[in-house]
């Protein structure tokens, strides 16, 4: 059992938690991720390592609350425990396999759209630790789904926050945000990283080949075990069929085929859908609208 | 008494229920089914059986004890050489091994050596006994990479010696492909497969889940920051394969892997289990081995119209002959001689049919069978909504990529010595799938034994500590 030491909401249906997971607090890197099971039976869900404390053996999770399993995670509280937690799963960023030296050459761009922040966070904070300053975009729909701002502002060169209904930071998508550093305010990057929703990295991917930025992407398709077993997770990159979980998930986003990867993560919407709702219903779901066969 | 040249038949579920449902096929012997069934067996000095066994169990002494009604000696007997003979019973394929030599069989039906095996370890798991652990522990560690037959074998073997074993699992629950692969219908999970491994570690092994050798920790750190004075890998086969024709990625095709990893250690069969499975209308299932046989009869009891597609002929089936039987009992469609050339999709990406093309068989290939050859204009399309790929595996190289000094072949299987499991590093032996490519749970238990005792010889050479 992996006990949960904190658990927060960070905004409106994100949670973040640090969880005792010492043998994957002592291990991972930055751009790996964890499989946790919340209970007995439960599904198996893939999160990106946020932060970790080797010391204290702890990882720092955060989550989006999309369905049922994700439903039943954040009535977890500190105290209480996750059934599995497995990892570090995927490769490490390739960032940390250069050194300090070749790494301070290189003016870094990281996009972080929505819970995509979260991944980004332990990137920024290991560059700043090789002295490394990069630059961060960080976009959200709206004020109130922002998270982690300060936690950014404090490892990040330059943070630049964006939401698309313009209620906070700069107005509109993060491709305005990089179209008008790069064009209008003379900023000049030599790579991009770019974490958020898939529709959201296709779109940074167009913009930045038009800037000619290199661009890295971190994937999050469908997965089970994580370990290269079951090939749910395939993507086509560079027209070959790749494994997010054992040859990810960071990929060179000029070469993904986002439009095959996004209708990939279409497979279990339905049955999904409903198992949220049966979850959130609870006992009144089996209402008889004859609707569904629940 | 019934024909001695004939097996004593073996109560089944009936197909058309069991068609709909994932309860066991077979209900194995009784009592009294058992006891004529080992009166069949002469008895042979010389016996060719014992010859057959990947692990050796002293077939006509076993019998001869269910012959006596000592079922519990029985036992005894089988356990000193299998640690999952409730397993074996079930899944090994005896028509090649054991009861292929039975002398029986020359003349009539072979002993039915698997259904006694069967019998004895579910009497003896029925009536509490286990299979007895060491006396003394000589204190020294070992590690064993993977809880499958592999594993669990060497583990067990190690445990009876007086090692201080601990098995390291992947995944959040032991028992490897028993686990994942094997569906519940032809293994229960309950009932015998997590049994078993309590009686692995009820000789003190312990099992410690969710950790990635190679991401967790490296086998480097075991050996130097973890006491452990060797290592066993029975990491098991690895990356599914795909054929690589156009198609191949739309939603509704999987690999047999994800689906029966879905279904079995998933529990998505299961209406309540949180993880989805996709309920299809018309499955294909390209292959024709026994993880193909298992992923299509998974398909028909989820209701599905289930066809197996393989590009030779039955003849060649690599199953198991009571899988292809059970498949065709309960409904399967075989297209044999059938090979795939593209995966039709739907304009919102999902699958809708498949093309494929006739073949014909050829002069023999370097396997020995006679080679497929396509029919020229011989392509049909089969309307479909789910493609499940049963095609074998490629090494996970999660393990021989983080270990120094661990030698891989060029079909990146790591090298190891079938004798005792020896690889090129020292401390470090290996077996199973993850040294031959995807083979059965009879084999990989053999090289876990052959392992066993490789690694005793290495630390007893070496002195105490």
């Amino acid at each position: 059992m992996y006990q949960i030491l904190q658990a927060r909401e960070l905004t409106n249906n994100i949670w973040l938690m640090d969880v005792h997971a010492p043998r994957v607090a002592s291990s991972c890197l930055p751009g790996q991720f964890v499989i946790v099971r919340a209970g007995e039976d439960g599904e198996r869900i893939p999160l990106t390592i946020c932060d970790y404390d080797a010391e204290a053996g702890s990882i720092t999770i955060v989550f989006q609350v999309v369905g049922a399993s994700t439903y039943f995670m954040k009535s977890l509280k500190a105290g209480d425990s996750f059934h599995d937690v497995v990892g570090p799963l995927g490769c490490a960023s390739d960032l940390t396999k250069e050194t300090p030296e070749e790494l301070r050459k290189k003016r870094i761009l990281f996009v972080a759209g929505g819970v995509g922040t979260a991944p980004v966070y332990p990137q920024v904070k290991w560059l700043k630790k090789q002295g490394v300053m990069a630059d961060v975009i960080v976009g959200a729909k709206t004020k109130d789904l922002l998270i982690l701002e300060k936690e950014m502002e404090a490892v990040a060169g330059n943070l630049y926050v964006t939401t698309d209904d313009g209620s906070y930071g700069r107005s509109g998508m993060v491709t305005k945000t990089i179209q008008d550093l790069v064009c209008a305010e003379g900023k000049q990057y030599d790579l991009c990283i770019a974490i958020g929703p898939m529709i959201m990295m296709k779109f940074v991917c167009k913009m930045t080949k038009e800037l000619n930025i290199p661009t890295v992407v971190s994937l999050n398709p469908i997965m089970v075990d994580g370990t290269g077993m079951c090939g749910a997770c395939r993507v086509t990159v560079d027209g070959k069929v790749k494994f997010a979980c054992v040859d990810g998930p960071e990929f060179d986003g000029h070469l993904v085929n986002f439009d095959e990867a996004m209708q990939r993560q279409l497979l279990y919407k339905t049955q999904e859908g409903r198992a949220y709702l049966a979850a959130q219903e609870g006992d009144t779901h089996h209402g008889g609208c004859g609707m569904c066969e629940g | 008494m019934g024909d001695v040249l004939k097996k004593v038949p073996v109560r089944e579920q009936d197909a058309k229920v069991r068609a709909a449902n994932f309860e066991e096929v077979c209900y194995g012997y009784n009592a009294e089914e058992a006891l004529e069934e080992a009166k069949r067996c002469i008895g042979c000095r010389n016996a060719q059986c014992v010859k057959g066994c990947p692990v050796a169990i002293d077939i006509p002494a076993f019998i001869g004890r269910v012959k006596e009604g000592d079922v519990e000696g029985a036992y005894q007997i089988i356990s000193a050489s299998s640690a999952l003979p409730a397993v074996c019973g079930r899944v090994c394929p005896q028509e090649s091994q054991c009861e292929g030599k039975c002398i029986r069989g020359i003349k009539g039906e072979p002993i039915s050596i698997g259904k006694l095996e069967r019998y004895v370890a579910d009497w003896a798991r029925e009536a509490g006994i286990r299979p007895e652990g060491a006396k003394e522990k000589n204190g020294k560690k070992v590690a064993v990479i993977g809880s499958g037959p592999a594993g669990l074998t060497c583990a067990g073997d190690l445990a009876k010696l007086g090692y201080d074993v601990t098995i390291f699992e992947a995944l959040h629950e032991p028992g490897g492909v028993l686990v994942y692969g094997i569906p519940e219908f032809r293994l229960p999970k309950e009932a015998v497969v997590k049994k078993e491994i309590e009686n692995v570690e009820a000789l003190g092994v312990k099992i410690e889940t969710n950790v990635i050798i190679g991401k967790s920790v490296t086998i480097d750190q075991l050996l130097t920051e973890e006491g452990f004075s060797a290592v066993f890998i029975g990491s098991g086969a690895g990356l599914p394969k795909f054929m690589g024709i156009p198609g191949e990625n739309a939603n509704g095709v999987f690999s047999a892997n994800e689906y029966l990893t879905r279904s079995n250690l998933m529990k998505a069969f299961r209406e309540d289990a949180p993880t989805p499975i996709m309920r299809s209308r018309k499955v294909a299932v390209v292959g024709g081995g026994n993880v193909a046989m298992d992923a299509a009869r998974t398909a028909l009891r989820l209701g599905a119209e289930v066809h197996i597609v393989y590009r030779r002929s039955e003849e060649e089936l690599p199953a198991r002959v009571e899988e292809v039987h059970h498949a065709k009992e309960e409904g399967i469609i075989f297209d044999l001689l059938t090979n795939p050339v593209e995966i039709l999709v739907d304009e919102k990406g999902w699958v809708k049919g498949m093309t494929c093309i006739r073949m014909e068989l050829g002069e023999p290939d370097s396997s020995g069978r006679r080679r497929p050859v396509a029919v020229p204009g011989s392509e049909f399309t089969l309307e479909l909504d789910t493609v499940i790929m049963a095609l074998g595996t490629s090494p996970n190289p999660l393990i021989s990529s983080t270990t120094k000094g661990l030698d891989v072949n060029k079909w990146k299987c790591i090298v190891a010595d079938e004798q005792n499991g020896q690889t090129s590093k020292e401390g470090v032996y290996a077996g199973g799938d993850a040294v031959t490519g995807a083979a059965t749970v009879i084999l990989a238990m053999g090289a876990g034994r052959a392992g066993a005792r490789g690694i005793d010889e290495y630390l007893s050479g070496k002195g105490g500590n």
